[in-house]
């Protein structure tokens, strides 16, 4: 293992972790965004939910199964003329930011779903018989009660999306799994594919082990 | 008074019939008084229930709490009508994540309270109401059950409701705390004049507590009577269910799908007694704070 290669990539090690940080701080932050009002629509609109509207509940939900169901190669792939479109150009980091969002809201919307499928009803319950409108049990009792959930899904998506954006490579997108793959599979530098699978195994355990942190301190549930 | 007239409740069950949890239930329950509503589970007592402030809308008669006709409002006309309706349930249902004091405060924030401070002043009045004053700041978690059903009596109180609504509260509880928590109960109705509501399956909570009380079965209300007569010598109710009811024993499991079949025979196998004894709780409430069972069990939760 020589030492002066990894010493050599430094420069490109560099970049590539300020692109997955690209990629990843602006593809979940809009999940989150744009998935935790989808999650939640969804959960209300469902029969049986606070709204139950079956019709279009059916299709929101399909459509939002379609995109999941999509290979993220794929998807990265078919929806280039919509990332030509929304950042102008299809390739390059940027391009890759588009598919990614696309991927995590809908992955997101049905995490949030579930975690406040989860909750059970009787919080919503009470809040109904005090006269509580929709947004209002939305805001103060769901969001409330599923927030330390909702920290646990972002974790989730975090994660999984760190190991998406390795498929990057495929338009041009850079980042360290990117990186990865094409030092130690196309170049056989294997110095630098372990360096780069090693910051990636660091960033996803710090990412794992502060959400994990964050979703147990805002959880009451068990006393201290 | 609230009014129950020719109330319905059917639900769709898929393929099947559909169920008829509430069968064309007249009730008139007296302002300031005390109503139990008592039978087997799945006799419709909660449909019912929750037939009074809307919860679940009947598909067919009229509900109307004092002039108002509830079934005749449109949403936002309802949930006004809701926060002079308080409930409270078997499963508490506060929000974990929130404090007893914002528990408590919720309620005044849905009913319109804007300012914080005043919120938080009503809110901890309420609290004093049910004794819970050096826990404002703890999590539902870190209470007891019947210290939790205290919480969600004060966060109905909060709006200072005309009606308090309760679906099996003490059923979750020992029966120390049972006694407490119907105390409570029976202390906010002399009190404040508050239109109390319960529905249970013991017989021993409405003689503890009841002034009137109906016998659910099948969704109907099959007899009406005063809980006064289960002290009368002789008193007998004129179904079985009644009979069995008013009976020594609490039935806590039953035989198979007969619960429901009607014709019910207490010495069926599978039907069990216990003796669960509830002390009569005073209704008089010149010094409600000095009861007896209210002193003991307060000294045993601090
Ligand atoms: N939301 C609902 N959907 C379908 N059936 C229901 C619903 N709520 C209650 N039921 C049915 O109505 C009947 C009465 O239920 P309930 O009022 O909860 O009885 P109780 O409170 O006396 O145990 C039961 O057969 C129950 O299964
Ligand atoms: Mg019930």
């Amino acid at each position: 293992m020589s030492f002066d290669i990894i010493l050599d990539r430094l420069p490109e090690i560099n970049q590539a972790m300020l692109e997955t940080f690209a990629m990843i701080g602006v593809a979940i932050p809009l999940a989150v965004l744009l998935g935790t009002p989808l999650g939640i629509w969804l959960w209300s609109h469902a029969p049986g939910g606070l709204k139950p509207t079956p019709k279009s509940h059916a299709v929101v939900s399909a459509l939002v199964n379609m995109v999941r169901s999509f290979p993220f190669l794929i998807l990265l792939i078919a929806i280039i003329p919509f990332t030509r479109l929304i950042v102008g150009t299809s390739v390059g980091t940027a391009a890759v930011i588009v598919p990614l969002t696309i991927n995590a809201i809908p992955y997101f919307a049905r995490l949030v779903e579930q975690n406040i499928t989860q909750l059970g009803t009787g919080a919503v319950e009470a809040s109904r018989a005090m006269g509580a409108t929709r947004g209002q049990i939305i805001r103060n009792v769901l969001l409330v009660d599923a927030k330390p959930a909702i920290i646990g899904s972002i974790t989730i998506t975090t994660v999984s999306f760190i190991s998406y954006s390795a498929m990057s490579g495929l338009v041009g997108g850079g980042g360290i799994g990117d990186l990865a793959i094409r030092y130690g599979y196309y170049r056989y530098e294997t110095e630098t594919m372990i360096v780069a699978c090693v910051l990636m195994v660091i960033l996803v355990t710090v990412v794992q082990y502060s959400g994990t942190r964050a979703a147990r301190w805002t959880d009451k549930r068990v006393s201290a | 008074m609230i009014s129950l007239r020719r109330v319905s409740t059917t639900f769709a069950s898929g393929a099947k019939e559909p169920i008829v949890a509430v069968d064309d239930v007249s009730l008139e329950i007296p302002d300031g008084s005390i109503q139990g509503i008592i039978g087997f589970s799945g006799a419709g007592k909660s449909t019912l229930l929750r037939n009074i402030n809307l919860l679940e809308r009947p598909t067919a008669g009229q509900v109307w709490v004092g002039d108002t006709e509830l079934t005749g409002l449109n949403a936002e006309g309802l949930r006004r009508a809701r926060h002079q309706i308080g409930m409270i349930f078997q499963g508490f249902n506060l929000v974990n994540n929130l404090t007893v004091l914002q528990n408590v405060e919720l309620s005044l924030k849905f009913a319109g309270v804007k300012d914080k401070t005043q919120r938080r002043r009503r809110a901890a009045e309420a609290l004093e109401i049910v004794d819970i004053t050096d826990k404002t700041k703890n999590y539902p978690a870190q209470l007891s059950g019947g210290q939790k059903q205290r919480v969600a009596i004060a966060r109905a109180l909060a709006t200072k409701p005309q009606v308090l609504l309760c679906d099996e509260p003490t059923s979750a509880l020992d029966p120390f705390t049972t006694a407490t928590v119907l105390q409570y109960l029976a202390d906010i109705n002399t009190e404040f004049g508050i239109t109390v509501v319960i529905v249970t399956h013991e017989m021993e909570v409405i003689k503890a507590l009841a002034d009137n009380v109906a016998v659910m079965e099948q969704g109907r209300v099959v007899e009406k009577f005063a809980a006064a007569e289960l002290c009368r010598e002789g008193f007998a109710p004129t179904t079985s269910i009644g009979r069995y009811l008013v009976s020594d024993g609490i039935s806590v499991r039953r035989a198979g799908a007969e619960a429901s079949q009607g014709g019910f025979d207490p010495t069926a196998e599978g039907v069990q007694h216990y003796d669960r004894h509830v002390d009569p709780v005073r209704r008089d409430s010149a010094a409600p704070r000095e009861n007896k069972i209210f002193a003991a069990v307060e000294g045993g939760l601090r």
